[in-house]
């Protein structure tokens, strides 16, 4: 039933999308409305028939899963949420990953977080992922959350000279030496990878400027689509690899599944948007042919 | 007073963070000043919140056009605010993290923020199509490049590009549209960002020189 | 009110209402923080700001003007809310008050850090630009903030972003080589072989180059120099289709987020 109902839904939109290019040639204006309508539209058929595709991960994603794979067990992971909701569908699953790849490889997680928001989110993917897939890992030895700073990069200039300074206490107001994740934790530059995850600022451009790069610390950001281009030019040599948008994201999670069988039922959200992601990228490039032919029709009409 | 402290406060803690840098005994002063600057910030999210607060309030009190929004405004700041600065609801007390699972912020977060924020920025999607149909065209050379740039890119970031151009040679695997669209990434790409970045690099450069040496004073305004 | 808004209006508020006692009557029991008549308002209320503010690709109108006001209102306060309780809880307190650490249930560091009274007090000087008069004292505040950014940006723009720029741009242009023998018997164009791997490098380090130079206004762009501007007009180009396609990539990728909320954590219609 649900085959027949795809072929339904994207007979419509490609029907759509061909009269939109029988309207845009004869000249008529297409109203904004239908345009709207159809991303909508086509991006609604892939969630509700939950199209998936398989991904293969580029080099530049496997170079951070295999960076993490290599590290001894009990190496120290800091992944930093520095994104607010209007990021969450693309970086949210990247940050679900690390925490699963890093305790699944039983290194030891630190979380914190530049931006006010990212703390909120830092406690959904502890409930939700931690305590849920993790029962066995203990607050204090395995994980911890140091939780928000206000002060962008001021924060950075701290930590990476003197993590207590900054945080003398956890996101929860434990002492920070009463947590024995910090015993041989005295800066960040004392952290095996840092994840930073985002994609504004501050985020994994300000990491590599003030943690990254003084402290030699091997960064593997997740960024959101938007600024992925901006920090191509520090791979390799600033960071290990990246990974970019929902793309790169959905790249890690199936990675993550076939080396872990553990992982096959739990959910990769990322793995999920491909579809709906394809056939709205699908719609918006039918979008730019139409409107090009339209526009070298009325361009050769004009010239004749 | 008005201008010479101002300027003398920007030069000295300007040049403390950088010599904080090169001599390491300077480093604990750099990590004051840091903190410092992280404390004030928090203050900066008070003067946000304040001035929102009283343009919203002189609104309503004037009675302007749409001031009934207005009130919703600032009902939501009051009560966020309220409920934020004094725990309700935390399960785990006043000590516990502000964002505990079922605390009144951690709801408002997940159920109001959430919502609003990331439906805002989705909406971006619809205009990025409406602009891609209306105003994406192939007019000259540049825009040539640019146009099939994207769509190389659009296509190989998704299971699509691999399905229309899958079957080519290994031997030719460089035209199957995801390993173009990569190359484009590590190539191009970083070369045009990295051009801009070292320009953009120099310049911030230049701008806090001017600064520190209190060549540039526009960020104190006018004395009007 | 005119009629049609007030029909509007209702019928959104019986939908309301309707979805409410829906999602109360299907709420999940297991391991919920919150019980069912909770559960079912939040997740209305959440799904209603969403098509509040998706009604504006109609056109303007009050539900989306509410949810943008509510959603102005409620960031503000909440950013100040975990400022005040991450940093000046967290880190001020402790190191200049043992009776406020005291109030606020923080550990005391033990000793008076008198030195931290100069944020706050440079932090209160901030805020009197909220005062008609005195707003020229917040300027020292601002100076300082000015200058933070300053003295942290100068040398970590100069290494990361000028020096390990230009350092990173040196790459052999022969990758591999072991002789023209080799590298013409192995000749492809395969996007792991060492063609593409040359013309990858030599693409950096002239795109880096021509880039530069496009942007290097005191000589005029004419001769080879502006054939070089050219190209590197050409690789900027490039660069900003990629960046478009990223930029389209993520939009969509938080529509796909927003519709999955709305299918599945409320209308729970998604197959499979």
């Amino acid at each position: 039933m649900s085959g027949i109902g795809v072929y339904i839904s994207l007979f419509l939109i490609f029907g759509g999308l061909v009269t939109i290019l029988v309207y845009s040639i004869k000249g008529r204006d297409v109203d904004r409305r239908i345009i709207f309508a159809f991303v909508f539209f086509a991006t609604a058929t892939a969630i509700y028939y939950n199209i998936e595709f398989k991904e293969t991960p580029t080099t530049i994603v496997k170079n951070v899963f295999d960076r993490l794979e290599s590290l001894p067990e009990g190496s120290k992971v800091l992944i930093s949420f520095d994104f607010d909701p209007a990021m969450k569908p693309e970086v949210f699953p990247m940050a679900n990953a690390f925490v699963r790849h890093s305790l699944v490889k039983k290194h030891k997680l630190y979380l914190m977080s530049l931006w006010p928001q990212g703390q909120a989110l830092m406690t959904e993917t502890i409930e939700d992922v931690i305590k849920v897939e993790f029962p066995e890992v203990v607050y204090g030895e395995d994980y911890v959350m140091l939780g928000y700073k206000a002060g962008n990069e001021g924060v950075l200039n701290v930590i990476i000279t003197n993590f207590r300074k900054m945080y003398p206490s956890d996101a929860h107001n434990t002492n920070i030496d009463s947590i024995p994740l910090f015993d041989d934790v005295k800066s960040a530059a004392d952290m095996d990878i840092i994840f930073p995850i985002g994609g504004g600022k501050p985020g994994p451009k300000e990491w590599i400027l003030f943690v990254g790069d003084p402290g030699q610390v091997p960064m593997a950001p997740g960024l959101a689509a938007v600024v992925a281009p901006l920090i191509y030019p520090y791979y390799p040599r600033q960071v290990i690899g990246l990974l970019g948008g929902v793309k790169g994201a959905a790249e890690y999670e199936s990675v993550l599944r076939s080396k872990y069988p553990r992982f096959q039922d739990v959910p990769a959200p990322a793995l999920s948007m491909m579809g709906p992601q394809t056939l709205a990228h699908i719609v918006i490039l039918s979008f730019i042919v139409i409107g090009n032919i339209t526009f070298f029709m009325k361009r050769k009409k004009a010239n004749a | 007073m008005k201008r010479t402290v101002p300027l003398l406060i920007t030069g000295i803690v300007g040049t403390v963070l950088i010599v904080s840098v090169l001599i390491p005994p300077a480093q604990s002063l750099g990590e004051d000043f840091s903190l410092f600057f992280d404390i004030i910030a928090v203050f900066a999210f008070f003067l946000g919140g304040g001035n929102l607060f009283r343009i919203h309030l002189k609104k309503v009190f004037h009675r302007k056009e749409d001031y009934g929004f207005s009130i919703v405004t600032l009902v939501g700041f009051l009560v966020t605010l309220t409920i934020g600065l004094f725990k309700i609801g935390n399960p785990e007390g006043i000590s516990g993290s502000i964002t505990a699972a079922g605390s009144g912020l951690q709801t408002i977060f997940v159920s109001i923020i959430t919502p609003l924020s990331s439906t805002m920025y989705a909406l971006l999607a619809f205009y990025v199509a409406s602009a891609s149909y209306r105003a994406f065209r192939a007019k000259n050379r540049e825009a040539t490049i640019l146009l099939v740039s994207a769509f190389v890119i659009l296509l190989g970031r998704t299971p699509l590009g691999m399905m229309l151009t899958g079957w080519i040679p290994e031997q030719f695997s460089i035209f199957q549209i995801p390993n173009l669209a990569v190359w484009i990434m590590n190539s191009a790409n970083l070369a045009g960002q990295r051009s801009i970045l070292i320009g953009v690099g120099l310049g911030v450069v230049a701008m806090s020189l001017r600064l520190i040496l209190g060549m540039d004073r526009t960020y104190l305004g006018s004395d009007k | 009110m005119r009629k049609s808004t007030m029909i509007v209006t209702l019928v959104v508020v019986l939908l309301f209402i309707a979805s409410w006692i829906f999602k109360t009557m299907t709420a999940p029991e297991v391991d919920s923080t919150f019980d069912a008549l909770t559960q079912g308002f939040l997740v209305t209320f959440a799904a209603f700001l969403t098509l509040a503010i998706m009604s504006f690709l109609y056109q303007d109108n009050p539900f989306y003007k509410f949810a943008e006001h509510l959603y102005v209102g409620v960031s503000a306060a909440y950013a100040m809310t975990l400022g005040f309780w991450s940093t000046l809880v967290g880190n001020l307190f402790p190191r200049v008050s043992e009776t406020l650490c005291g109030w606020f249930q923080v550990e005391f560091s033990g000793q008076h850090d008198w030195q931290f009274l100069i944020p706050p007090i440079l932090g209160i000087l901030l805020l009197m630009r909220l005062s008609p008069k005195g707003g020229w004292i917040s300027r020292w505040a601002l100076a300082f903030i000015v200058g933070t950014t300053a003295g942290l940006n100068l040398p970590r723009f100069l290494r990361s972003d000028f020096i390990e720029q230009i350092s990173g741009t040196f790459l052999p242009l022969l990758v591999d080589w072991e002789g023209f023998g080799h590298f013409f018997s192995n000749l492809s164009l395969s996007a792991s072989g060492q063609f593409v791997a040359i013309l990858s490098n030599f693409v950096i380090v002239s795109g880096v180059i021509c880039g530069l130079i496009y942007f290097f206004f005191s000589k005029e762009h004419k001769g080879a120099f502006g054939s070089a501007s050219r190209y590197g007009i050409w690789i900027l180009m490039i660069t900003f289709g990629a960046s478009f396609g990223y930029t389209v990539m993520g939009r969509i990728s938080l529509l796909v987020g927003r519709l999955t909320f709305l299918m599945d954590d409320w209308l729970g219609i998604i197959s499979g």
